[in-house]
């Protein structure tokens, strides 16, 4: 897997819990062109464990001297995006992978409606760019808590114009999914990116509406949760080993030296999926990829974001 | 590194061949003695210097030969050039992906210098220059995937990915192996593979499907494919079959040698930047029977890997001619392990 070595040239304190970072290249050229809503993962060296986090890229994708990176302040995670607000500086270095896209913009749309919850605007601002370019038709919908957490409304407000609507939860704006969605030409494409609860109502909206699947777009990266500790058997590489609670399972494998595959880190993309040979347990699905009727049959895991509950799991791997 | 370019023909006196170099570098495709299908995908990493993955993009002593050839097959049949109209980006991504290879890797022969969006393209070789703004398909002769597609060996498919598939909507192919860019074009991936037996029942496509869509910028793959073609043609599409179909009968246990070609490809998939699309290069290697001959192992093997071809891919690939070349062939194989 190629990486690309970045380091910190500015930080910027964009509202009380969001904090943007602008990386260069450390060699001084170019990063990789990329396409609107494309997302990398960074690597983090904290306490000697190497933490792996998926941010949207929110740069735009004409200008690659430098990207830039969004991370909201999660006080209850793992401490991924604690680090990131509270050691790192202008100047520290680290890796990234490759632009990835998971959440691109379909070519064929006839228009778009963009709709993101709080820090979910993220891959929307590289996507606005791509949209004013190739002159496509869109909306955007930006939902938000209070005027205090209006993060990057100005550049919004300067990139969107009129087609740019904002709702504020403090002042009991709020948005209405089905007035929304019940009033667009044929052909519109529904993106998506927010809190669940927020991605559920408006998928369901637009099932219920009649809109095609393949109309329909979200992202939703799931962060590795900690859960009680297990062990794991490769049968491929023959290795043994103890997931602690505060690992994820893929974590817990790179530690042990074996390269597994990955991609976004997420539970989105399905790079990392495992099958499973045996369980004496249960499996603790927290993956968007997998289907209902994958994940009720035991069969496969996403050790991204996944873990299981037993004493033994055996993973063809 | 000099290189010099061939003067050949691959159609009407067919004068195209292989020198002792060209020979030594030949992707042979053959591992075992054996062939099926596979996902036999891996990265597509620089190998050794003068190999045909050397570099990402192949420029060998039938460079100059092939565009020529190139040339001739779109002036009949402009058709052999097509893209929708929303693969504009992935067009710009797939000239630029070319260029860049080509000119960092073969800088005697191409250069190209990029003041912003202003660009220059000088391809010796050819005797091309353009000066364009990249991003503004006004500002070159014709849109950027058959400009650069005239100007590089093999065939290029774009594909587009949305709904968990891939579309060949843009292409520029004029050595094909018999298959049908107007018919494809638009297509999912399923629907092009759709014809080939075995591989789809036992599921490589399914696979390799899955695989692709999480293609990565920057760790582009490959895998290599084969058949077999009479005389050292390019251009044996279904619309040129009249002027080709019928040689598969002129073969004779004397011409053997001379009139039967190893056909191997090259494929190569690239995830592009700015589209998110997929471009899928393939590059085709010819062989004649004489000049694989020079290669005791290869000739033992291929020898091998002919006599025991499932009938339905030999039917598939339409290797009328399967038998008289494993008559020929037998000369080669002792009967002693190929290795």
């Amino acid at each position: 897997m190629s990486h690309l070595n970045v380091k910190v040239a500015a930080i910027e304190q964009v509202t009380e819990h969001v904090k943007h970072f602008t990386l260069v290249s450390e060699n001084g050229e170019k990063l990789p062109a990329f396409s609107g809503g494309s997302h990398v993962v960074l690597a983090l060296n904290i306490k000697g464990r190497i933490h792996r986090n998926p941010y949207s890229l929110m740069s735009s994708p004409l200008h690659t001297e430098s990207y830039g990176v969004s991370v909201r302040k999660q006080e209850m995670s793992r401490g991924g995006s604690v680090y990131m607000h509270e050691q790192i500086e202008v100047g520290s270095r680290f890796q990234i992978t490759y632009p990835v896209n998971l959440f691109s913009l379909s070519k064929l749309s006839h228009k778009n409606i963009l709709i993101a919850g709080g820090i979910g605007i993220t891959p929307f601002m590289s996507q606005i760019v791509d949209l004013n370019r190739l002159q496509t038709d869109y909306e955007l919908h930006y939902a938000y808590r209070s005027p205090e957490h209006a993060a990057f409304r100005e550049e919004i407000e300067e990139m969107c114009g009129d087609r740019s609507h904002f709702y504020v939860a403090s002042d009991g704006q709020m948005m209405d999914f089905y007035a929304l969605l019940s009033k667009q030409p044929l052909g519109t494409h529904v993106y998506v990116c927010g809190p669940e609860p927020m991605v559920n109502a408006m998928i369901a909206a637009a099932r219920e509406l009649g809109w095609p699947e393949k109309h329909i777009h979200n992202e939703q990266f799931t962060a590795p949760q900690i859960g009680d500790s297990f062990k794991v058997k490769l049968a491929i590489s023959n290795i043994e080993l103890e997931v602690p609670s505060e690992m994820s399972m893929l974590e817990a494998i790179e530690e042990a030296g074996v390269d597994a595959p990955f991609l976004c880190r997420g539970g989105a993309c399905g790079r990392c999926e495992l099958e499973v040979v045996s369980c004496d347990g249960s499996i603790i699905h927290h993956d968007n990829y997998l289907t209902d009727a994958e994940k009720n049959s035991g069969k496969k895991i996403m050790p991204c974001v996944s873990r299981a509950k037993c004493q033994n799991i055996v993973v063809n791997l | 590194m000099s290189q010099t370019f061939k003067k050949e023909t691959f159609r009407d006196d067919y004068t195209f061949s292989n020198s002792p170099e060209a020979i030594k570098r030949f992707p042979f495709p053959f591992p075992e003695d054996e062939y099926m299908y596979s996902v036999n995908i891996e990265p597509h990493v620089k190998t050794a210097v003068g190999s045909v993955t050397e570099f990402a993009v192949d420029v060998d002593e039938h460079y100059v030969a092939e565009c020529e050839d190139k040339k001739i097959t779109l002036e009949k049949d402009p058709d052999r050039y097509l893209s929708l109209p929303h693969m504009m980006d992935a067009q710009w991504d797939t000239l630029e992906l070319i260029m860049d290879s080509m000119s960092s890797d073969y800088p005697d022969q191409f250069t190209l210098t990029k003041d912003g969006d202003n660009w220059t393209w000088v391809n010796k070789p050819l005797g091309i220059t353009n000066q364009f703004v990249f991003g503004d398909a006004t500002t070159l002769p014709m849109e950027p995937l058959e400009y650069i597609g005239r100007q590089v060996q093999g065939d290029w498919v774009v594909l587009d990915q949305r709904d968990n598939n891939l579309f060949a909507d843009a292409a520029i192919v004029t050595s094909q192996a018999d298959w049908s860019l107007a018919i494809d074009v638009g297509m999912s991936y399923q629907e092009w593979h759709g014809p080939v037996p075995i591989a789809n029942e036992i599921g490589v496509f399914d696979r390799a499907l899955k695989y692709l869509l999480n293609l990565q910028l920057g760790s582009p793959v490959r895998r290599l494919n084969w058949t077999m073609t009479i005389n050292p043609r390019l251009d044996t599409s279904p619309e040129s079959y009249p002027l080709w179909g019928p040689d598969r009968l002129s073969v004779t246990p004397e011409n053997v040698g001379d009139k039967v070609h190893l056909r191997v490809e090259l494929q190569t998939l690239f995830r592009l930047p700015r589209s998110n699309g997929i471009v899928f290069g393939i590059r085709g290697y010819l062989i004649s029977m004489n000049e694989l001959a020079t290669n005791p192992l290869w000739a033992k093997r291929f020898h091998r890997v002919l006599k025991g071809l499932h009938p339905e891919l030999a039917e598939y690939k339409g290797l009328t001619y399967k038998d008289v070349t494993v008559d020929w062939l037998s000369k080669y194989d002792d009967g002693t392990p190929s290795e």
